[in-house]
């Protein structure tokens, strides 16, 4: 079965200049470099990382809205259109995005009302009274009162208005949804009605959800596989449970131990030295290996990829085995 | 900060050329550059000997790097009145300019500065509203009215000070309070408001808070804070030290660039035109060229040439 | 007793709450400016002699507080035209230049602002440099330059105002295009599948429209002023058309023996550009307490 979503070797890179002066030397920024995943429909990738990582980049090319400096997306088997076309314009109706700053996404000036039924009129679907219709058939899908059809974005508190966000992206009927960071302006406690929600449509409607996230603990919430990135590449990929449980990459050993908890008998927190590097100057081989305490000779001469190991999960690190 | 000035030094230079750049395709576009500066009436050998001189035979891109070298010598042609070179006759005019604007400068600065301050510092008191109120007047009040009703009181009504002319020892009293007026008005106005968006900020709170004097807050804290963006206005005052009195000087009949400006204008004296066109452009880019190097200096943030990432 | 002084505590209340949200300064300045536009927009019905009507046996007459007859309330000038009716016309000539003046520069402006924030890269490089000039130099020298190039007639002068400022406009709407298109509203939109004309027109614009109007209230009365420094320097509305500046620069020369003949037009020029300046500050506080 074609999965709704197929992703290969995907990439994108910028052309940046070092300082501002224009005699610098020009250099490369691999925002992405070489990710591939499946999305199954009605299932959840989440995809984590620190920030800078190609996270949102990512986003943006499954969505189309940047063009790809390498690499495909395929949706439901197409390749897709350029950004823009109208070929593309009309694929929205497949697949949405769902935002980190839902009082920016929103027009302050109109009601949130409109802007749910915006969609349609944009693409021309049903009359004035379908549309009004099915607007507060889907605010009560969200959860939300049909009085709250009047009201202005900044009259709604966040959580409400990321309902409003949502309702107006499941208006085209979508198979996939794209969420990047969508909770992570909310209170913590909204936080896990949103993630309800979320689940909740996800059962009913069989939507696909890409969830972006660097709150690790939601993603193993929600998600039917995680997958982790570092520098543009994805270092692990896995069940979530598994992958949290067990972390075979440094990295992701690193993350999972930085998780707060409770327990008593917590592992030693594993601190990587050094910062995140800068994408622009990437370490060459093992990109990691600079912070890797496990590091070894090969590490800096050759990348590794992404393999599936003996107990299937998969990681891109040539000392998995050993590690774990 | 060596990056900073070099990336402004940048921009003023490609500023000069923009406005080089737009005399040249302003004149082009008007006309004959040759029978619009020489006059209709020149003789067909100086107008042969101006357009070998400029080139203008041949392409356009020619010209335009003759253009621009002549525009950098100073070398845009004679004056139709007199024929003598424009640069020569602008540059002497330029002292009875700089007469009035000079002082009106030190006006606007030591009225309107401290004006401004007071004003913030005693906010909603009645001398705020009194110093608005007349600030206000600053820029709604057209400089030839204020300088026609000041006529009209001090050399009409009362006959104290001269109405015209640069002749006597009194003569620039009015166009020097005309022109300070109107620009103390304005930077009263614009000191106020930076001073309270300063005075606003949480650190003067802290630094009160901690038990400094009010008059050392204001001192150390806000006064320089201030001094950033009131830096900027001041440039542009600067920057207008030559351009800012061509309606002053026509009031007064003053012997100065205005007045040559408006004059020029009035009988399309294109070469005189387009060197106080450069000039006002060159005054203003060194004044802005001044002040960046003045923020590089006050502000910190520049001066350590921090980065932010 | 009490009753009545409870009624008149409850309609002190009252006034004053309307005296809030509707300032008398602010009230006074609305006011004049509507007397602008009337007479402006009524001109011709409402003079009582043609602008150019010459008068030689009724020369420099004072108006009618200062010793004048109702003939000519404001006095005539110095040959026999009626200083009101001139007046009236001067209005209407210096208005309509200073609208069409500030329209096109918002228009412009705002439309190179869109331009830039759209399209980023190199073309957002050119209209940003295009700004810093025109910023730059003080646009008095400019236009003069102009004139002194173009000859002067109306319509190019219309443009030239129409250029007054328009940098202003073009800043504004970068940044406010900027920031709802990076992460904002007009991204969303345009993820849905809007098209570009939707966006601009239906989202962006009406957004950023509120601002616009703040800074025309502050560009209309400088281009009044503008045209009528101008006009006052005898390079503006040439005659026989008249505009309050060239109005201040013919009574110039009379500035003794009859100063009502700059006075009047004086006075409504200050009048006007501090009404509309007046009116800019209480829009700006109404529309949006963020702004300063």
């Amino acid at each position: 079965m074609i999965a709704l979503l197929e992703v290969s070797n995907l990439a994108r890179a910028y052309d940046v200049r070092r300082g501002r002066w224009p005699f610098a030397k020009p250099a490369t920024l691999h925002a992405v470099d070489g990710v591939s995943f499946e999305l199954p429909a009605g299932r959840t990738l989440g995809l984590v990382g620190e920030s800078g990582c190609g996270k949102t980049t990512t986003a943006k090319l499954v969505l189309g809205l940047v063009p790809v400096s390498a690499g495909e997306v395929r949706v439901g088997g197409e390749a897709l259109p350029a950004a823009h076309s109208p070929n593309w314009r009309a694929l929205r109706r497949r697949m949405q995005m769902v935002y980190q700053d839902p009082l920016g996404a929103l027009d302050r000036r109109l009601s949130v009302g409109r802007q749910v039924i915006e969609p349609l009129v944009i693409h021309g679907l049903g009359s004035a009274a379908e549309r009004h219709e099915k607007a507060l058939a889907m605010l009560d899908a969200v959860g939300l009162a049909q009085h709250h059809f009047d009201r202005f974005p900044h009259e709604l508190s966040g959580g409400q208005r990321q309902r409003i966000v949502l309702a107006r992206a499941l208006m085209l009927d979508p198979q996939l949804l794209v969420c990047d960071e969508p909770i992570s302006a909310l209170d913590v406690s909204i936080q896990a009605q949103v993630v309800n929600l979320l689940l909740a449509l996800q059962q009913k409607l069989g939507l696909a959800y890409l969830f972006i996230s660097h709150d690790l603990r939601m993603v193993r919430q929600v998600s039917h596989e995680v997958a982790v990135m570092y520098l543009g590449r994805i270092v692990e990929q896995g069940d979530p449970d598994h992958l949290f449980a067990t972390p075979a990459h440094p990295y992701t050993q690193a993350l999972v131990s930085a998780i707060p908890t409770h327990a008593r008998a917590k592992k030693r927190r594993i601190v990587l030295p050094g910062e995140p590097p800068n994408p622009v100057d990437r370490p060459a081989g093992c990109a990691f290996h600079p912070r890797c305490p496990h590091a070894v000779e090969r590490c800096r001469i050759e990348t590794p990829v992404l393999r599936t190991l003996a107990d299937g999960r998969r990681a891109a690190c040539h000392l998995a085995e050993q590690i774990a | 900060m060596l990056r900073y000035l070099t990336g402004r030094l940048l921009r003023a230079v490609l500023t000069i050329f923009l406005v080089i750049t737009f005399a040249f395709f302003v004149l082009h576009l008007s006309g004959d550059p040759a029978m619009m500066i020489l006059s209709a009436d020149a003789p067909p050998e100086s107008i042969k000997a101006f357009r070998a001189a400029w080139g203008l035979d041949r392409p356009l891109w020619v010209q335009y790097l003759a253009y621009v070298w002549n525009a950098l010598h100073g070398d845009l042609g004679n004056s139709m009145r007199d024929g003598r070179p424009a640069l020569q006759l602008v540059l002497e005019r330029v002292p009875a300019t700089l007469a009035i604007t000079v002082p009106a400068f030190l006006l606007k600065l030591t009225i309107g500065i401290p004006a401004g301050i007071y004003a913030a510092l005693h906010r909603n008191s009645l001398t705020d509203r009194l110093t608005m109120m007349v600030s206000v007047a600053g820029f709604t009040v057209p400089s030839f009215v204020l300088a026609l009703v000041l006529v009209l009181v001090f050399s009409v009504q009362l006959g104290w000070l001269p109405s015209a002319g640069r002749d006597s020892a009194t003569s620039a009293i009015l166009p020097i309070v005309t022109l300070g007026i109107a620009g103390a008005a304005i930077l009263a106005r614009f000191t106020r408001s930076a001073m309270l968006e300063v005075l606003g900020q949480p650190y003067i709170r802290a630094a009160s808070a901690k038990g400094l004097q009010w008059r050392k807050v204001v001192v150390q804290h806000a006064l320089p804070n201030a001094a950033i963006p009131t830096t900027t206005i001041v440039g542009f005052m600067v920057g207008t030290l030559i351009a800012g009195a061509v309606v002053v000087e026509s009031v007064f009949a003053w012997p100065g660039i205005g007045r040559l400006l408006v004059s020029s204008v009035s009988n399309r004296d294109l070469a005189v035109v387009q060197v106080i066109l450069l000039l006002v452009a060159a005054t203003m880019v060194t004044a802005n060229i001044i002040v960046d190097v003045i923020y590089g200096w006050l502000d910190p943030r520049l001066r350590r040439g921090s980065r932010a990432r | 007793m009490a009753g009545s002084t409870r009624v008149c505590a409850g309609e002190a209340v009252r006034v004053r709450r309307f005296f809030e949200a509707w300032p008398p300064l602010t009230l006074l300045a609305l006011g004049w400016i509507a007397l602008m536009v009337i007479v402006a927009l009524g001109a011709d019905f409402f003079a009582p002699y043609s602008f150019t009507a010459l008068d030689l046996r009724a020369r420099l007459h004072p108006p009618v507080f200062m010793g004048g007859t109702w003939a000519h309330p404001l006095g005539s000038d110095e040959l026999g035209r009626d200083v009101l009716s001139r007046l009236i016309m001067s209005i209407q000539l210096s208005l309509l230049i200073a609208f069409f003046g500030t329209m096109i520069a918002a228009a412009f402006g705002t439309a190179m602002g869109f331009v830039a924030a759209h399209f980023r890269g190199k073309v957002e490089a050119m209209i940003l440099m295009l700004i810093d000039f025109q910023a730059s130099m003080p646009f008095l020298i400019i236009a003069l330059a102009v004139l002194a190039f173009f000859g002067n007639n109306l319509p190019l002068f219309v443009m030239l105002m129409g250029l007054n400022s328009w940098e202003r406009y073009a800043r504004i709407a970068r940044g406010l295009t900027l920031s709802a298109n990076e992460q904002g509203y007009a991204a969303a939109v345009r993820q849905l599948g809007a098209s570009n004309l939707r966006v601009y027109g239906l989202h962006v614009l009406p957004n950023i429209a509120s601002t616009l109007i703040v800074s025309m209230t502050i560009t209309f009365p400088e281009t009044i002023l503008l045209e009528s420094g101008l006009s006052f320097l005898g390079l503006g509305v040439q005659p026989p058309l008249t505009s309050l500046g060239n109005m201040v620069g013919y009574g110039r020369e009379y500035l003794t023996r009859a100063p009502w003949i700059m006075l009047s037009p004086a006075a409504v020029i200050v009048l006007s550009t501090l009404s509309i300046s007046i009116v800019g500050d209480w829009l700006r506080d109404r529309l949006d307490p963020t702004l300063r």
